[in-house]
């Protein structure tokens, strides 16, 4: 699917500590504008560390990131910058509760990118109607069921127009009958160009839509490659392990 | 057990004499519970009763209304109160119309009981007929307000800000006057006193420790070494000490410091006591609140590009303060009754002119219980109003959370 071969982002040698426990031992990855790339592994591999670090909700604490251009330090400007640039949708949601689904998505656009309160509804409708739940603008997420709630989350997220968008499980916390209508709309907005990153076990969506496969453990990539070589004839004996498991629930 | 299916049709609402028969005489015990208790609640009412309307000698309360309203405010310049007066009421009004649910009841409770008080023929040597028809217009004036919040010719930020504009008005200009201005002299506040002061520390106590205790519960949680210890020290220090060691503190020992020309008024100097006794129980308040917001909602807030700031005041705290407003409506009734701790640094609030008027005639002496009820009733109905604005509040929020 990637056309152009420039990086989006580039991570060099990227480690993390939490006190005395090593979670990042050295990861390298680059992406490419508009690639989609599938990160999975068992809990406690690292990766909601790795892609926390890509928006600076974790700091890393040797290597280098770069995104978009930008390399990520302790310099404020560059960190609004970054999180202007990418979407981030976690796994239990994080809607603001006190905020109309409305409000939860013209926060950041009126706050932070300074547009017209118009403007900003006139896209937020428009992400409602593009996530399916065009009719829920008024209520509160406590008023949603879980899979309407991670679409406007999602929903939230594009509405800052990034150029890049962080899924960390997004269908983790999700009943059976949700997931589909969420992976639904991460195939479109995959199909629509848009540059992701994306934790997920969802072998299915991999298939759909991936460019890129990296198989994480440990704090380590331990296999990377396109999704059929992953599936078909993966090189490592705990890739294997762990694909059959998954696979065979 | 074999459980058959129910075919009757609901039965039918049931009447008075059965909900009489089902809830207080369903067995002989029961029966027996209901009449016992009755005839305590008889006994207690019917001497409660003839106590108010024959033993009890109500000349203390009835006798000086205006002292109990504004203290020893000089009566040649009663319009300022009077004036300070109408625009509330006038404001009150428009609130009523803009948030009806939490204000109506107060509303409607105030232009009642100015109504009764501008008619009732309480004592004629004072309260004149000329003050009688500017009691008058109160109520008229909360319905006029009512009309514009209604029609929505204000909004509810109209309505903040003229409230935060006229009381400034008030307090600061209308009310103490001016050295050498001639129609706005000076009237020093060691003769304010009743009813007013008691609103005005509570009300000035009220709103002023509201930000700063928000922000002693963020210093507390800041990483700047300086502000956290400073937070921390003031809220434990000021939480530590009674509130009358404080208002003891600020009105004494701490004029005894500042040099005799720079000293603050000594209302000014309660109400700084008051506040800064409120804020530190309201830090610790907002604090509970803080630690409530699961860690998800500032990720998110961050990862949309919200700065630190924005954070703060557009996610955490409406969500922190949201939580904790049981505890801080609570907070703010009873600074509302430790008002009365003022008494005794000197200040003649409600309950200082209460106690001046039983020493004022040596017949009063034995009519404490007469003047206490009577007050006591006065800071319950401040109180009931409040937390009931704070129950329907509840309610109205909680549609939002989860
Ligand atoms: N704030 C933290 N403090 C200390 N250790 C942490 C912290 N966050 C994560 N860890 C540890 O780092 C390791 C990696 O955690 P991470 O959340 O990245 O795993 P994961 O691959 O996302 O797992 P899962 O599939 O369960 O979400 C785990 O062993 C975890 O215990
Ligand atoms: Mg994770």
């Amino acid at each position: 699917m990637s056309q152009d071969n420039e990086s989006i982002i580039v991570a060099r040698d990227v480690h993390k500590w939490y006190g005395k426990f090593h979670a990042l031992k050295g990861i390298n990855m680059d992406v490419k504008k508009r690639e989609v790339v599938v990160i999975f592994g068992p809990s406690g591999s690292g990766k909601s560390t790795f892609i926390r670090t890509i928006n600076r909700l974790e700091v890393h604490q040797r290597g280098q990131i770069v995104v978009d251009g930008i390399e990520l330090s302790h310099d404020v400007r560059n960190i609004e910058q970054v999180r202007m640039e990418t979407g981030m949708v976690f796994q239990q949601f994080n809607l603001f509760p006190h905020l109309t689904v409305m409000q939860n998505i013209v926060l950041a656009p009126v706050w932070v990118r300074k547009w017209p309160q118009e403007k900003a509804e006139e896209i937020a409708n428009e992400l409602l109607e593009r996530v399916g739940i065009p009719e829920q603008a008024e209520k509160f997420p406590g008023q949603l069921s879980g899979g309407q709630q991670q679409r406007v989350a999602i929903a939230r997220a594009l509405a800052m127009q990034p150029k890049i968008m962080l899924f960390d499980e997004p269908t983790s916390a999700l009943d059976p009958e949700m997931i589909k209508e969420v992976l639904d709309v991460m195939v479109d907005l995959a199909k629509s160009g848009m540059t992701m990153l994306v934790v997920t076990h969802e072998m299915g969506f991999a298939r759909a839509v991936a460019d890129r496969m990296f198989f994480f453990d440990q704090g380590q990539i331990v296999e990377s490659g396109a999704p059929e070589e992953i599936f078909q004839d993966p090189k490592e004996e705990r890739t294997k392990l762990f694909l059959s498991q998954i696979l065979s629930q | 057990m074999i459980v058959k299916p129910n075919t009757q049709s609901p039965p039918d609402p049931p009447g008075p004499v059965a909900w009489l028969i089902k809830n207080l005489f369903s067995n002989w015990f029961n029966s027996l519970l209901t009449l016992i208790s009755l005839s305590i609640i008889y006994f207690a009412a019917a001497s409660v009763l003839s106590w108010v309307f024959t033993t009890a000698d109500w000349r203390p309360v009835v006798g000086a209304p205006l002292l109990y309203l504004i203290g020893q405010y000089p009566r040649d310049q009663m319009w300022r109160p009077g004036l300070s007066l109408w625009l509330i009421m006038f404001l009150i009004g428009m609130s009523w119309g803009v948030w009806e649910k939490y204000v109506k009841a107060f509303a409607i409770f105030l232009a009642i009981l100015l109504g009764i008080f501008a008619i009732v023929p309480l004592e004629t040597a004072t309260i004149t007929l000329g003050v009688r028809a500017a009691f008058l217009i109160n109520p008229v004036l909360i319905y006029l307000g009512y009309l514009i919040g209604k029609n929505k010719i204000v909004n509810g930020q109209h309505v903040i800000t003229l409230w935060i504009f006229v009381s400034s008005l008030i307090v600061l200009v209308l009310l103490p006057g001016f050295e050498g201005i001639p129609f706005l002299p000076k009237v020093e506040t060691t003769v304010w006193g009743g009813l007013l002061v008691t609103l005005l520390l509570a009300v000035g106590g009220i709103v002023l420790s509201f930000p700063i205790g928000v922000l002693l519960a963020l210093g507390r949680r800041s990483s700047l070494p300086v502000v956290k210890i400073f937070s921390i020290l003031f809220i434990e220090v000021i939480r530590g000490v009674p509130l009358i060691t404080i208002l003891f503190m600020f009105s004494i020992i701490l004029a005894l410091f500042l040099p005799a020309e720079s000293r603050i008024d000594r209302v000014l100097r309660a109400l700084i006591g008051m506040t800064v006794f409120s804020a530190a129980y309201m830090a610790e308040n907002v604090r509970g609140g803080l630690q409530s917001i699961p860690p998800g909602q500032i990720e998110a807030a961050r990862a949309i590009g919200l700065n630190n700031f924005q954070t703060m005041v557009l996610i955490v705290l409406p969500q922190a303060l949201r939580a904790v407003i049981p505890s801080i409506v609570g907070q703010f009734i009873s600074l509302f009754k430790d008002t009365t701790l003022v008494v005794i640094v000197g200040i003649n609030d409600l309950l200082g002119i209460g106690k001046s008027i039983l020493g004022s005639d040596p017949e009063f002496v034995r009519l404490q219980a007469e003047m206490y009820i009577f007050i006591a009733l006065i800071f319950w109905v401040f109180s009931y109003f409040m937390s009931q604005a704070s129950l329907k509040l509840e309610k109205t929020l909680g549609v939002g959370v989860r």
